[in-house]
């Protein structure tokens, strides 16, 4: 009978007592972030959506060569003396134009090792990270600051100075030649 | 209501329609009003913001949603009874809807003013263990039919304390009618039974801690009677997907919910007239203060409406705070605790009010 009035007074007390701590939390502050009103700040070396300063890219290719899982695509023509490409920030002479530089964010695995060897440090990793896509191919990132027409009159000049190179020292490897038959 | 309808309009039947379509929309809106609160309340609860997208803090969710579950497909299963299984929500409903029928809003706002509205409630509030019933077994599905027995084991079991104590107020206020009980406690809230009811003799004090029990036990079997919260076995998330309404889909699932919450404002009126003076004033009206006569109906609908859903609210509070209970817990804690109370307290009841 003891135990029976018991279980009754503890059944009672303590839906009182649990009552009493939801209603404490009922006037407590929410810890819900509303996402796209608010966000959560990222920390500074936080690794998400790359970044590539074409400016100062010198098509060195080391980017492509580090990315372990081969996201980064470029290409490059050399410029002609007639056509320089201009320097970087720092006043480095730049001796590629870069035709092609591309990223394919969807395989990027946000492991930052193409930062590191970039000898201007013209790639980066943003603190971008609302980037989705409709479209596979919209994840391919395009920074090449060349258009097409150009980067096709860029490979003609290039092609026509390494004629003409190539001409004049056909034109130079005759001329001993001659001289030598004249002697 | 019906009466006055009667006399304005001329035509029983329009009459009737309308009188019948007060509840109805009191239920509709009721239910989108509740199940925002309950959203909302489980939500600060757990710390959290519940929705917040729709509307001023999320208030018109359940439109949205209530127009994308209008939008459901409504397959039905091949091994489906058909029939039961598309009339069973139909009479769930129709019990909780016709309780509504004898609940006094206000003295003028009544359905239906019978002497026996009391023993009508709790007699077509039992039509719900039918439908219930011929949901989970027309559906053919395990889950399905658990929830149902479940739920007609609790129900059946729970009404037992519940007519205990509405025996012993019956006993006491000497009438069936909720109109009539409620007007017992008018003018102040020191006449509500919780407090002994009407009156100055020395029954009013003696009567006070049963009536405290007894709000108690009625207000726990009447909360496993609605099925919710820590009594929800019947549609225990976590081992019957969603109960006797599994196989439902669209609005046929809508009509399940809705009679949920009808139900929950049902038994919460119920509990608020034999306790908390239905829709008496607990201070006096301001129509009367004002002179303004026809006022006075408006207000105790208000207050009959605020009584139901500070009821409603603890309910929901109840939910948030207790786990669910087993199923031998259930019933222990109906027949080896809430009957012999209940029993106990009616007994008392009766003596004191032979004093």
């Amino acid at each position: 009978m003891r135990q029976y009035l018991r279980n009754t007074w503890d059944g009672i007390y303590t839906a009182f007592v649990g009552m009493k701590i939801t209603f404490k939390h009922l006037f407590t502050r929410a810890v819900t972030i509303q996402y796209p009103e608010v966000k959560v700040p990222m920390v500074d070396r936080a690794r998400n959506r790359l970044y590539v300063n074409i400016e100062d890219c010198i098509g060195c290719e080391q980017c492509s060569k580090a990315c372990p899982v081969s996201c980064i695509t470029i290409d490059t023509v050399k410029s002609t003396p007639t056509d320089p490409v201009g320097t970087t920030s720092n006043g480095k002479k730049k001796a590629l134009w870069v035709t092609q530089f591309d990223i394919d964010i969807a395989k990027c695995c946000f492991c930052q090792l193409c930062v590191f060897p970039c000898p201007t440090e013209c790639i980066k990793m943003t603190s971008v990270y609302e980037y989705s896509e409709f479209e596979r191919e919209s994840l391919i990132y395009k920074f090449a600051s060349l258009s097409e027409a150009e980067s096709a009159e860029k490979k003609a000049n290039y092609e026509k100075f390494e004629a003409e190179k190539a001409a004049a020292k056909a034109a130079a490897a005759a001329k001993p030649a001659d001289q030598n038959k004249t002697e | 209501m019906y009466e006055f309808l009667n006399e304005l309009l001329g035509n029983q039947i329009l009459a009737m329609l309308l009188t019948a379509a007060v509840p109805l929309v009191f239920i509709l809106l009721f239910t989108l009003f509740a199940v925002w609160l309950e959203r909302k309340v489980s939500a600060h609860m757990q710390d959290r913001l519940g929705p917040m997208r729709v509307g001023w803090h999320g208030s018109l969710q359940l439109i949205a949603d209530f127009l994308k579950i209008l939008q459901k497909e409504a397959p039905v299963s091949l091994e489906a009874d058909k029939p039961l299984y598309n009339f069973a929500p139909v009479l769930v409903f129709a019990g909780s809807f016709a309780a509504f029928a004898a609940i006094p809003f206000s003295s003028k706002l009544i359905g239906s003013e019978i002497e026996l509205g009391l023993f009508y409630i709790l007699a077509v509030s039992s039509f719900m263990v039918i439908g219930i019933l011929m949901a989970g077994w027309s559906s053919n599905n395990k889950y399905s039919l658990l929830g149902a027995m479940r739920s007609a084991a609790q129900i059946v079991s729970y009404e037992i304390p519940t007519a205990l104590v509405v025996l012993g107020m019956i006993m006491l206020t000497g009438t069936l009618s909720l109109t009539k009980i409620s007007e017992m406690q008018t003018s102040s809230f020191w006449n509500w039974y919780i407090l002994g009811g009407p009156g100055l003799s020395l029954s009013k004090f003696l009567l006070i801690p049963f009536m405290i029990i007894g709000f108690i036990i009625i207000y726990i079997s009447t909360l496993a009677e609605v099925n919710r919260t820590p009594f929800d076995i019947p549609e225990a998330e976590s081992e019957l997907v969603a109960g006797y309404f599994t196989e439902y889909p669209g609005i046929k699932y809508a009509m399940f919910m809705l009679t949920e919450y009808a139900n929950m404002f049902a038994v919460s009126a119920i509990v608020s007239i034999l306790f908390f003076g239905g829709y008496q004033s607990p201070v006096g009206y301001l129509g009367n203060m004002l002179g303004i006569h026809w006022m006075i109906p408006f207000e105790q609908a208000f207050w009959f409406i605020s009584k139901g859903l500070f009821f409603v609210f603890v309910q929901i509070w109840l939910r948030w705070t207790l786990p669910r209970l087993r199923v031998d817990q259930l019933m222990a804690l109906c027949w080896k605790y809430l009957i012999p109370y209940a029993f106990l307290n009616l007994i008392i009841i009766g003596i004191i009010s032979l004093l």
